[in-house]
């Protein structure tokens, strides 16, 4: 803020998208766990997780950033090969 | 699926509940948003989860506007724009929950679309004020148990079926109107992208199952969204030049008690009142296909 104003004129972030900076691992209780053999790197997983937890690495292999992944199930339940189970994370 | 964007403008550790349907068309709208669009967002869960002051989850440039007036602000960026820009002018994109974009805000995106502001309008329905604990709204269905409409002995949930806003804002002349469901990402991809694109003011509505707010599992939130398409609960169209066209052509409704029981907020319903239900949404379905074979019944 400018010296000398007396008002903050609003709340301004100028970071894009720094809630990457807010980790929600805390928050999980279940942990998605993928079978590689029976997967087809369809992408589906990816495109409907609530939380971008899911991404393409350079080889097109489905990767799961447990930094943001909270844990929801929605992954294993839209896979179309159930290559996904949820397992309760431990302590 | 090739030619959509991998780049995220949604960004990762935001606060939405675990399975949270929205959070998930936030990404897929903000990705058809890409870079050079200013978004106008109403308060709701997705302003609150995504904007903990001092972090954002956005990547495009984002104003909070009050619960009322997210048509207004993005009037005046709108305007602004393009006093500014000569060429190469960014989009507007007005982001409202149900209960800003059905009732509290309805005056001042009324107001946006009867001046031809160019911009589109993209309501996600949860069917409630889910925010602020889950509370009616105008677009929450009949029998819907909310805090405000309990389920009891003399009332029996919400007793008022949604205002038909897809058809309430084409009747106002709007360029470009259409529905939505977060079970199909690709498809709100694309309408939100021809929304943006197309001159004028275009208003995109998606349904998006919230998991507390219905009483859902929060794994099967996309499963309980593709239900609403294929029981007709919540049909899928587009109104170009007055002219509706159905995206999603069901041959058969699959019956809404397949919908309805995945749903805490539907438990207790009498067979009588599932069957209301039931007749309510096949007229409504019935009716918007009708105009499919109408032409041109929009302004
Ligand atoms: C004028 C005004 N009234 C009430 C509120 C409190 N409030 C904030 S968000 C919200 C509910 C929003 O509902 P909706 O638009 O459906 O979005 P949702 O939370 O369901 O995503 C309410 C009532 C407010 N911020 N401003
Ligand atoms: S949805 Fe299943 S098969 Fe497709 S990429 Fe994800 S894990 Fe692999
Ligand atoms: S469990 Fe939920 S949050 Fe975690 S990766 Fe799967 S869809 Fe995303
Ligand atoms: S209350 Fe509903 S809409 Fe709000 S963050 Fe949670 S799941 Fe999403
Ligand atoms: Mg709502």
């Amino acid at each position: 803020m400018k010296k000398g104003l007396k008002f903050n004129i609003g709340g301004i972030i100028d970071e894009p998208g720094n809630s990457v900076e807010t980790k929600k691992d805390g928050w999980r209780v279940h942990k998605p766990e993928v079978d590689y053999d029976k997967c087809t790197k369809c992408g589906v997983c990816a495109m409907f997780c609530p939380d971008g937890a899911i991404f393409k690495d350079k080889n097109g292999n489905y990767k799961w950033d447990l930094d943001y992944c909270k844990g929801c199930g929605i992954c294993a339940q839209v896979c179309p090969v159930k290559a996904i189970i949820m397992k309760e994370e431990e302590k | 699926m090739n030619n959509l964007p991998e780049k995220e403008y949604f960004a990762s550790g935001h606060n939405a509940c675990r399975g949270c349907g929205p959070a998930i068309a936030m990404r897929w709208i903000a990705k058809a948003a890409g870079d050079n669009t200013v978004i106008a967002h109403a308060t709701g869960c997705m302003e609150v989860i995504s904007t903990l002051y001092p972090y954002t989850s956005w990547k495009t440039p984002w104003i909070h506007s009050a619960f009322e007036n997210a048509g207004a602000v993005g009037s005046g960026v709108e305007a602004a724009l393009k006093t500014l820009y000569s060429k190469n002018r960014p989009n507007v994109l007005m982001i409202g929950g149900d209960g800003s974009t059905f009732d509290i805000g309805f005056q001042a995106l009324s107001g946006a679309i009867q001046r031809k502001h160019n911009f589109c309008y993209v309501c996600y329905d949860n069917e409630a004020y889910q925010n602020t604990g889950y509370q009616r709204s105008g677009a929450t269905p009949k029998y819907a148990r909310t805090t405000t409409t309990p389920y009891g002995k003399v009332v029996h949930g919400n007793d008022t079926w949604q205002k038909p806003m897809p058809l309430i804002i084409a009747a106002h002349g709007a360029k470009y109107i259409a529905t939505a469901s977060v079970s199909n990402v690709v498809d709100l991809y694309n309408k939100v992208k021809k929304g943006l694109e197309i001159p004028g003011p275009a208003y995109v509505q998606v349904q998006t199952p919230c998991v507390p707010g219905w009483g859902i599992n929060q794994a099967s939130t996309i499963q309980v969204a593709k239900l609403g398409v294929e029981t007709g609960a919540y049909p899928l169209y587009e109104i170009e030049g007055g002219k509706v066209k159905m995206t999603r052509k069901l041959e058969k409704l699959v019956p809404v008690k397949k919908y309805l029981e995945l749903q805490a907020r539907f438990r207790n319903l009498s067979e009588d009142e599932v069957k209301e239900f039931q007749s309510r949404v096949r007229y409504w379905y019935k009716y918007i296909e009708s105009l499919e074979s109408k032409g041109k019944v929009f302004p």
